[in-house]
Formats: C-alpha cells, structure tokens, sequence
C-alpha cells in the first residue's frame, strides 16, 4: 500500500498545518467576538453577546409577540441572580402571561447592555455609585440577597465548627498564615484539633461579583488588602489557585486537602461543603443561615444610602453575617418606552411579595419588607413618565 | 490537486465555476487571517501603548490598578505546551510504530479506533476527568513520588495540589496524542516497502529498519504531525482552564498553579468591561496568535532545510 503515495505525507502536514492555524485563529477570534457583540449589541437587537449565557423564557412559547395578553420583558446581567429570577419568570409568566427573558451574561455585561438600551433591566452584583448613575442616567434597587460563605477542607473539622476573625481571614488570603494550625487560628479555636498542614488559598479565577463582594469585606476589614490588593471583581491574588465559577472554587476545596475558599452561599448548602463561622462587626461569631444574610440586609442603612449605594458588607448588629452582598437591578431613568418599565416593576413588586419561597427554596435572601417599602417609594419619583402608582 | 486542462476544453462553465469558487475561498481564508490580525493588533491599541514592550516581560497582573503584563501567560502556555509534547511525542511514535509494524492487523484495527475515539473526547470531558479524577490521582500518587525520588530539583517542589502546569501538560498530551499518532501512522505506512524490504534483505532488525530506514524517510512528516499536535496544545482553553489552577503569578515549580493565555482569555473576558483590562486581555489573543503564526513559519522553514539537507525537494 502507499508505494505511489510517498508526497502524500508531505500534503498531509501542510494541510494539517494550514488548517490547525485557521483553527486557533478562530478560537482567538470567538473570544474577542464577544466583546465586540457587546459593546455593538446597540445595533444589533438584543442578541446575544456572549457565548456561555444562559437564556429564561418564562412560558413555553418563546415568541414575545405571539399572544396580544404577552409581552416580553428583556434583562440581562448577574449569574449569581439567575437561578431565582428564573423561576419567578416562570411563575410569573403562567399567572400574569408576561415574559421575562433574561440573559445571565455577567455583570459587567448587564451594566454595558442597560446603557446602550438594549435591554428593559441589567442586574448587577456590584452597585453603582451614584455618580455612576447620573453619569448613565439609571437607577437602581436591590432585588435579592445572598451570602459569601468560606469553606475549608481540613480533615477533623466539622461544618460551622471553624471560627475565623477578619484578620484571620486577611491574613490568609494574603498568605500571612500558610498553616492551619498556626498559634493565631488555635489560639481562637480552642478545643479544636487542627492539622500542621499548609493552607491552600482558592479564589475565583474568572472576573465575578462574588469576588467584589469578597475583595469589598476584605478591604473593609483589612487596610493591608486595601492597600496591597484593594476591591474589584477581578484582582491580583497574593496568593494560590483560582477555580472557574462557584463549581471551580467548590471543585478545588473539595479536591485539595487544607484548601480554603469562598463561594456562594447556596452553592455552599446544595454541595454540602464544611463552612466556617466568622467573627462580625459586633465582635459576635456568627454561622452563615438566611436568618444572618436578613440580618445584614435589615441592618443596613438603606434610608441614607444615595441611590441605593449600599453594600452589604461588614455591617452592624449581633446576628449580622459580615459577607453578604445584594444584586441590583439597574433601570433607565428616562426610558423610551415608560409602559415596558412599569411592566418590569409590576413583576418585581411581584417577587418582593410573592417570590419569596421560591427565593428560600433556592437558598436565597428576600429583600426585608421595610426594604421594599423603601426601594418601592423611589420607583416613580426617579423615573421619568407614568410608571408606578 | 494539479488542474489539468480537461478532455472537452477547459472552458467549459462548470470548470469556470469552480475554478471562480475554489480561487474565492483561497482568497476568504487569506483575508480571514489577515483580518484576525487587524482587528486583534486595533483592539489591543491601547494596552500595547500603555505598556509597550515590558507588556511581554512583566508578570503584574493586576486588574485592581489596571497594570497588565503577559510573562505568566505565556510562561504557562509555552510550558505546559512543551511538558505536553515531551510525554506526547515519545508515545505517539512507539503507538503509531506499534500499529504500523509490529500489531496483528485485528489488533492493530481496534487499538487504531480507540486511539481516534480519544481524539473525539470534547475538551471540556477532559477538563472536568482532569480536575475530579486525574488531579486528586496525581495529588495523592504521581506528585508525592516525583517529589520523593526528583525532590531536589526546583521543579518539583511545593504542596502537591494535583492542580498546575505540571497536570495541564499531562492533559494536553492525551489530548494530543491521537492527532499526532494518526499523522505518524499515515506517515509510517507511506515507507516505500522496496526500501525497507532492502534493508531486512541485508540483515537488519526490526528495530534497526525504524531506526535507520522509516524514521529517517518519514521524518519531515513526523515532524508535521508533531507541530500538529503542538499548534492544537498552545491554544487548548477549556481543559487547561481546569486543571491550571489560574493564577499570575510565576513559580519555577511545575507543581504551582499558573495559567495560559488561553485559559486567562477564558476566564476573565466575560467581566472584563474596564477599557484597558479588556484592550490587554486582546493583546494577549493577539500574541497566542503571533505564537501560532510564528511556530508555523519556523516550522515551514526548518522543515524545507530539512528538506533539502536530505536531499529531497520541499
């Protein structure tokens, strides 16, 4: 076989070759493709922008214009809201007929999609300050809660038997504390037994709101991480490894032995993953539960926050859990079509009221109810035309 | 694919056609290309202006005060690249040898297909074996023994987490493995069987006729087949992203978490909505590119001295 065929060898390769680049080239170009369909998702329609997103359709039917009772609501942004939003659209959806198609794009996308007006709403797990705001001409209000919880993989140790102080948990995300039985962690934990194994620190490696959530505490507790590392949603990690998504970060802890990280509250609960207590502002170790995300939520000072600036980090009172964060739901203040944003805020009064055991079920946090009397009072008063009675 | 002017005249229209066809996409693929490099080099324009050359020699990867530099990146990707091809070439040869030479052919046929049904495993399978199996493996049983019997060298030291560059290789050499054994075997079974029948004629072993007689003769095709597999693992994401442990931060050991290029795009360009992080993150696209590009040409190049030093034409 083959004895005419000696060259073919050769074709083979340089077609081989030739195909191998056009490949990576376009591996390289999907990447970018994505940031150049966000930043001209203006002109396109409210296509999708990214590649990894996932997309809600409240009814069965995905055509937003097919039933005359139907109207399609657009939103996209936070992943962490996604799981929650989604099931209030879908029971929204077969009580009222309304659909809510939202694109769990990331934060950062949801801010660039609400500016460009391609969307009704974006969610975001960072707030935006009110000079943002302005700037954008949005609004925004809190629509849900939830926790950042720290899970450990040490051996012996049980879920909530750990107790860390913020300056213990500073000082091993700055790779200060490299060992778990350090004199500083025994020295709070009396009793426990622990290992003379080296800490695995595991972050995020993908930008992420839980990470500004994260950094944002840190950087409230700690001046040497504001300093050294400061507050975002992606930063430069003194030290080791990064998962991808709240699975990555899970992957990780449960796979290294002395590993320590942070994740999702619910992400946490659902994988049944050994959380750590964590001392709070009061100067009280607390357990991460719905009870101390409420607290922290209820505690806050929304009243005297401009523009619902307000980040639930670090906050006062004794049942208080100090990681908690808020996903925002960004509006336009001056909205080309005024009935599809009294439509949006139709369905979030909805879920303040009626969303909220689809919210626990998922393990997350309903806005408290002197909350929402508050966020509801602004709602007409920020946007233009006649949206909210 | 020589175009010989056909019985009936070549000015038939469905030659004409095709002809207008085939030069069209020639045309498509070489615009492409360029187009890719235009568009990343524009994008990029403002981290190259913010950093300039030091983007390539700084490892500061800092999102927090928007300094930006590649070193980590494309240390890991060049690293994880090259452990992939040191354990992928080795195997690829002695399978595609085996396959070729020395298998019964009922053998041969069924070792044949499962080594093309790896090829066919999606990327992310192997990433999410390579993070839930093979990492806690390689923490528990490989890592621990390097470190016993190697510990001495810098490569091998630090907690073995069974994640970094050292697993990513791993990973990237059984993804590699069926693009390069199928390019050897094809290359191997194209051996004019006149040269080789010459040389057992004279006596040799086996072992001596791949030595001396199908390595030699195919050696540019080997070749071929081992910047394939090369150009598939410098830009592998999804598995990489895994098992890397994604971190910018440079450690002579191959057990330390790093990251790639690759796996840097894909992790942070979904929140990357800050201008110059964004602009930097295109200007590491735009070097996996010229990395690429410039592996290809090289090999081009070294391929044809090759060439002509044996005395055969390019």
């Amino acid at each position: 076989m083959g004895r005419h065929a000696f060259h073919r060898a050769d074709s083979t390769r340089s077609r081989w070759a030739g195909l191998t680049l056009v490949v990576m080239g376009a591996l390289v170009a999907a990447s970018c493709g994505g940031d150049a369909g966000s930043a001209r998702a203006g002109e396109s329609g409210s296509t999708s922008a990214k590649g990894t997103e996932a997309t809600t359709t409240g009814g069965a039917a995905a055509n937003p214009t097919a039933s005359p009772a139907g109207q399609a609501l657009t939103g996209a942004g936070s992943t962490f809201i996604y799981p929650v939003l989604a099931q209030w659209a879908s029971q929204y959806s077969k009580l009222k007929g309304v659909q809510v198609n939202y694109q769990s794009i990331g934060s950062g996308g949801g801010i660039a999609q609400i500016k460009a007006r391609t969307v009704d709403f974006g969610a975001s797990d960072a707030p935006l300050t009110k000079s943002e705001l302005d700037q954008a001409g949005l609004m925004q209000f809190p629509a849900i809660v939830g926790g950042v919880v720290l899970a450990v993989h040490v051996s012996g140790i049980q879920p909530g038997q750990l107790k860390l102080t913020p300056g213990l948990l500073a000082d091993i995300y700055l790779g200060k504390i490299t060992r778990w039985n350090d004199p500083a962690i025994e020295k709070i934990n009396p009793g426990v037994t622990l290992p003379g194994k080296d800490i695995t620190v595991v972050h995020r490696s993908d930008g992420s709101g839980t990470t500004w959530i994260f950094t944002n505490y840190l950087s409230k507790v700690s001046p040497e991480w504001k300093q050294k590392v400061g507050n975002d949603k992606a930063v430069q990690w003194p030290t080791g490894v990064g998962g991808k998504g709240n699975e990555g970060v899970s992957g990780y802890v449960q796979r290294i032995e002395g590993a320590i990280g942070y994740v999702e509250y619910a992400y946490a609960i659902q994988n049944h993953m050994t959380y750590t207590q964590l001392q709070n502002k009061a100067g009280k170790f607390v357990s991460p539960a719905i009870s101390s995300f409420m607290a922290a939520a209820g505690n806050a000072d929304w009243q005297n926050a401009p523009g619902f600036y307000m980040v639930v980090t670090d906050q006062p009172g004794d049942d208080t859990w100090p990681i908690t964060g808020a996903t925002f739901v960004l509006l336009q203040r001056h909205p080309a079509k005024p009935d599809e944003i009294k439509e949006v805020l139709k369905f979030f009064d909805w879920s303040y009221r009626n969303g909220r055991e689809a919210a626990r079920k998922l393990d997350y946090v309903p806005i408290p109810d002197n909350v929402v009397t508050l966020i509801e009072s602004k709602w007409q008063p920020e946007i233009s035309g006649n949206v909210w009675p | 694919m020589s175009t010989r002017p056909g019985r009936l005249g070549s000015k038939r229209w469905p030659d004409v056609l095709f002809r207008a066809a085939a030069v069209t996409c020639a045309a498509l693929i070489c615009l492409l290309m360029a187009g890719f490099f235009v568009e990343l080099a524009r994008n990029a324009w403002p981290s190259i202006r913010a950093f300039g050359f030091g983007f390539l020699t700084t490892s500061t990867w800092n999102p927090v005060t928007r300094t930006f530099g590649a070193l980590s990146s494309i240390y890991g990707t060049l690293l994880s690249t090259l452990l992939a091809l040191l354990i992928a070439v080795p195997l690829s040869l002695a399978t595609a040898l085996f396959l070729v030479k020395l298998a019964p052919p009922g053998l041969a046929k069924w070792v044949r297909q499962g080594v093309e049904l790896l090829a066919a495993i999606p990327s992310i399978i192997f990433g999410m074996w390579g993070l839930f199996v093979f990492a806690p493996y390689m923490a528990d049983h490989v890592q621990p023994f390097l470190q016993k019997v190697l510990g001495f060298l810098p490569f091998f030291r630090g907690p073995t987490m069974g994640i970094g560059i050292f697993t990513s290789g791993v990973i990237l050499a059984l993804m590699v493995i069926p693009f390069i054994t199928a390019v050897m075997r094809d290359v191997f079974t194209m051996t004019p069987p006149v040269l080789e029948e010459a040389a057992y004629g004279m006596g040799a072993t086996t072992w001596e006729v791949v030595r001396n007689v199908t390595i030699p003769y195919g050696v540019r095709g080997l070749a071929g087949g081992v910047f394939l597999g090369l150009g598939r693992a410098i830009g592998e994401t999804m598995a990489v992203t895994f098992v890397i442990g994604n971190n910018h931060q440079l450690s002579a050991s191959l057990f330390a978490a790093g990251n790639s290029i690759a796996s840097t795009l894909a992790n942070e360009f979904t929140e990357a909505s800050e201008p110059l992080y964004r602009s930097s993150l295109i200007e590491l696209g735009l070097i996996l590119l010229a990395m690429t590009f410039l592996i290809q040409v090289a090999a081009h190049l070294w391929l044809n001295r090759l060439g002509r030093a044996s005395g055969r034409t390019a």
